[in-house]
C-alpha cells in the first residue's frame, strides 16, 4: 500500500468541502434575498460531482488511507443516485423555503455538509470511518430540522430527532466497541478475515446485536420506529423530503459494509434478527398507515413499511439479493422525494397543505396535477407497471429462491393492506364530492420538478433494467 | 489486578443507566443530553480497556474521535434545546406531545 495516502482517491470529496468553503463565503456577501447564487453554486457542485465520480466509476476496488477507505463500484453507485437524489430535493425546497422565511445560506450549507457525511458512509471501509460520516450527517439534519426557529412543531421534533439519534448513534457505538474489542481491529476487512477464521464469542455476538439495534434505529425500523413520524410530521417540509430520502440511500450502503462486508461470512447470524425487524415493520407500518388522515404521517408510517421491504432484500444474504435491496431503495428515495413533493406543491405561502382531504378535488379541476400524485402513489403501493413494483418483485423472487416462502407471502399480504391507503388518496382526488379545488400557488420551476421527477417514475418504470444494471454491477454480477 | 472483564462490566452497567436515563426520565431535556453523554462514555471506556489489553492503538485513537464529535453533538443539543425554550418557555419532556398520531 505505497499509495495509500494518495488524495487522487477522494477527489469528489476534496472538492466538494472546497466548494462548501466557497459557497459560505460567496453566501456571506450576498444582499439578494432570494439567494440565487448560492442556490446556483450548490446545483453546479452537485452536478459537477455527479460527472467526477461518473468518470471514476469503472475504476477497480481501491482501499487506500491504511484501509480506512474504499473506492469501489458500490460507493460510486450510491454517490451518483445520492448527487442525483439531492439536487432533485434542493429543486423542490427553493420555493418552499423563500415563503417560509428559511431562505438563509444555512440551508445549503448543512444540505451540501450531510452530503459529504453520506460519501464517507458509503466509501468507508474502517468503523471510524462509518462513524465519522453517520455523525457529520446527524448533526447537519439535527441542525437542518432546527432551522425553522419560530415554529414550535419543527423544534419539538429536532429534540426528538435528537434525542433519539444519539440514542442509535450510542447503540451503534457500543456494538462497534464490543466488535473490536473480539476481533482486534477496526478496519472492516480485517473483521472479515477474523471471522472467516474463528466463530462468533460471547463479545462477537453482542456487538453484532448492538450494531443491528442501531441499524435499524436508524432506519426507523420496527421496533425502533417511534420517532420517525413525529420527525416526518414536524420539520418544515422541504427537509422533511430531503430526510426521507437521500439518507436512506446512504443507510444502506453504512449497512453494506456493517453487515455484509464485516459480517459476510456469518450470514445465519445476523439474518433472522433482520427478519423478524423487517417483517414487523412491514406489517406495523402498513396498518398503522392506514389510519392516518395526515399525508406527511401518512407516507411516514410507509416509510416504515418500505424499510421492511428493503431490508427483507438484505435477509437472503446473497449479493443478487443484496443488489436488489440497493435497488429497491433508490428507486424507493425517488418516489418518497415525489411524494413529499405533493406536500410542498400544495403548500401556498400561508398555508401548509397537509391533511388528505385537503387534495380533495385536485384531479377534477387540476387533471394534469392529479394524474401526477397518482403516479407517485400507485408507484409507492408497488402496481405494474409503475417502478414501485420491479425493486418490490425482485425482494420477493430473492426471498422465495432462498427459501424463505412464507415471509414473502406474509409481506406481499402485507403490501395489500399498503395499497388501501394508497388508493385512499387517489380517491380523494378523483372521486370525492367537492365544490371547488385547492389553488395551485406554487411557482413554474416546481410545477416542472414535480413533472419531471413523476415522468421519471414512469419511464423508469417502463425500462426497469436501467437502474437495476448497475446495481448488479455494484455486487459484482453480471446483469 | 482489575481485569477486562472488569471494566467490560463497568461500561454495562454505565451503558445500561444511560439508557434506562433516556427511556424513564420525564422531566428534563438537559437530563436526555447527559445521558447521551454518558453513553458515549460507556463506549469510550469499552474502548480503552480493549485497547490496553488488546495492545492495541486505534481504539485509543478511536476515542479521541467520539470525544470531538460528542463535543460537537452537545453544542448542537443545547442549541436545540435553547430554540425549544424560546418557543415553549419550558424544556419538560412531559410536554412534548404536540406531534402524535
Amino acid at each position: 500500500m505505497t499509495d495509500s495516502m494518495n488524495l487522487a482517491f477522494i477527489t469528489s470529496e476534496i472538492f466538494l468541502l472546497v466548494a462548501i468553503c466557497v459557497i459560505m463565503i460567496v453566501d456571506l456577501y450576498q444582499r439578494d434575498k432570494e439567494r440565487m447564487l448560492t442556490f446556483a453554486l450548490t446545483q453546479i457542485t452537485l452536478l459537477v460531482l455527479f460527472i467526477i465520480d461518473f468518470n471514476q466509476l469503472s475504476q477497480e476496488r481501491v482501499i487506500a488511507f491504511s484501509g480506512h477507505w474504499v473506492n469501489d463500484h458500490l460507493s460510486g453507485i450510491l454517490k451518483l443516485s445520492i448527487y442525483a437524489i439531492s439536487f432533485i430535493a434542493l429543486f423542490y425546497a427553493r420555493p418552499f423555503i423563500s415563503h417560509r422565511n428559511l431562505m438563509r445560506g444555512e440551508y445549503y450549507m448543512l444540505t451540501l455538509f450531510s452530503i459529504l457525511g453520506m460519501m464517507v458512509m458509503v466509501s468507508a471501509n474502517s468503523f471510524l470511518t462509518v462513524y465519522l460520516g453517520l455523525e457529520l450527517l446527524s448533526l447537519s439534519l439535527y441542525a437542518l430540522v432546527a432551522l425553522q426557529r419560530d415554529s414550535k412543531l419543527a423544534s419539538e421534533s429536532a429534540v426528538k430527532y435528537f434525542v433519539m439519534g444519539g440514542l442509535a448513534s450510542g447503540f451503534l457505538l457500543y456494538g462497534i466497541s464490543l466488535i473490536y474489542g473480539a476481533s482486534g481491529s477496526l478496519i472492516i476487512t480485517e473483521v472479515a478475515n477474523h471471522y472467516q477464521e474463528t466463530p462468533f464469542g460471547l463479545i462477537g455476538k453482542f456487538g453484532l446485536v448492538f450494531i443491528v439495534i442501531g441499524l435499524a434505529f436508524k432506519f426507523g425500523a420496527v421496533p425502533f420506529h417511534m420517532w420517525l413520524p413525529d420527525i416526518y410530521h414536524g420539520s418544515p417540509s422541504s427537509i422533511t423530503a430531503f430526510i426521507a430520502s437521500v439518507p436512506k440511500v446512504a443507510a444502506f450502503g453504512m449497512t453494506v459494509r456493517l453487515l455484509v462486508e464485516a459480517f459476510g461470512q456469518s450470514v445465519s447470524e445476523w439474518s433472522t434478527m433482520l427478519l423478524i425487524v423487517a417483517l414487523l415493520s412491514v406489517a406495523f407500518g402498513n396498518v398503522i398507515a392506514v389510519s392516518q388522515s395526515n399525508l406527511k404521517r401518512l407516507l411516514a408510517y410507509s416509510a416504515i413499511a418500505h424499510i421492511g421491504y428493503f431490508l427483507l432484500g438484505i435477509v437472503p444474504g446473497t449479493a443478487a439479493s443484496y443488489s436488489a435491496a440497493m435497488y429497491y431503495i433508490i428507486v424507493y428515495a425517488l418516489m418518497t422525494l415525489a411524494g413529499f413533493g405533493i406536500v410542498i406543491f400544495m403548500s401556498s405561502e400561508n398555508h401548509e397543505y397537509q391533511k388528505i382531504t385537503d387534495l380533495r378535488g385536485l384531479g377534477r379541476y387540476h387533471p394534469w396535477y392529479g394524474l401526477m400524485f397518482s403516479i407517485v402513489m400507485v408507484s409507492l403501493a408497488g402496481i405494474p407497471p409503475f417502478i414501485g413494483f420491479w425493486p418490490k418483485l425482485e425482494i420477493f423472487r430473492h426471498l422465495v429462491i432462498n427459501g424463505y416462502v412464507l415471509e414473502a407471502v406474509i409481506a406481499i399480504a402485507f403490501s395489500v393492506v399498503g395499497l388501501f391507503y394508497y388508493l385512499k388518496v387517489i380517491k380523494e382526488m378523483f372521486f370525492a364530492e367537492s365544490a371547488d379545488s385547492p389553488a395551485i400557488t406554487s411557482s413554474r420551476s416546481l410545477k416542472i420538478a414535480v413533472s419531471v421527477n413523476c415522468i421519471l417514475l414512469v419511464i423508469f418504470g417502463l425500462m426497469p433494467d436501467n437502474i437495476y444494471q448497475y446495481c448488479l454491477q455494484a455486487f459484482q454480477i453480471a446483469g | 489486578m482489575i481485569g477486562l472483564s472488569d471494566y467490560l462490566l463497568l461500561s454495562a452497567i454505565l451503558f445500561a443507566i444511560s439508557v434506562a436515563g433516556i427511556i424513564i426520565n420525564r422531566k428534563n431535556v438537559i437530563t436526555l443530553l447527559m445521558c447521551i453523554e454518558l453513553m458515549l462514555l460507556a463506549v469510550n471506556t469499552n474502548f480503552i480497556a480493549f485497547a490496553h489489553f488488546l495492545d492495541d492503538i486505534a481504539g485509543q485513537v478511536f476515542v479521541f474521535f467520539i470525544l470531538t464529535v460528542a463535543a460537537a453533538e452537545a453544542a448542537i443539543g443545547l442549541a436545540i434545546i435553547v430554540v425549544l425554550f424560546r418557543n415553549r418557555a419550558t424544556i419538560d419532556v412531559e410536554q412534548l406531545n404536540q406531534l402524535k398520531g
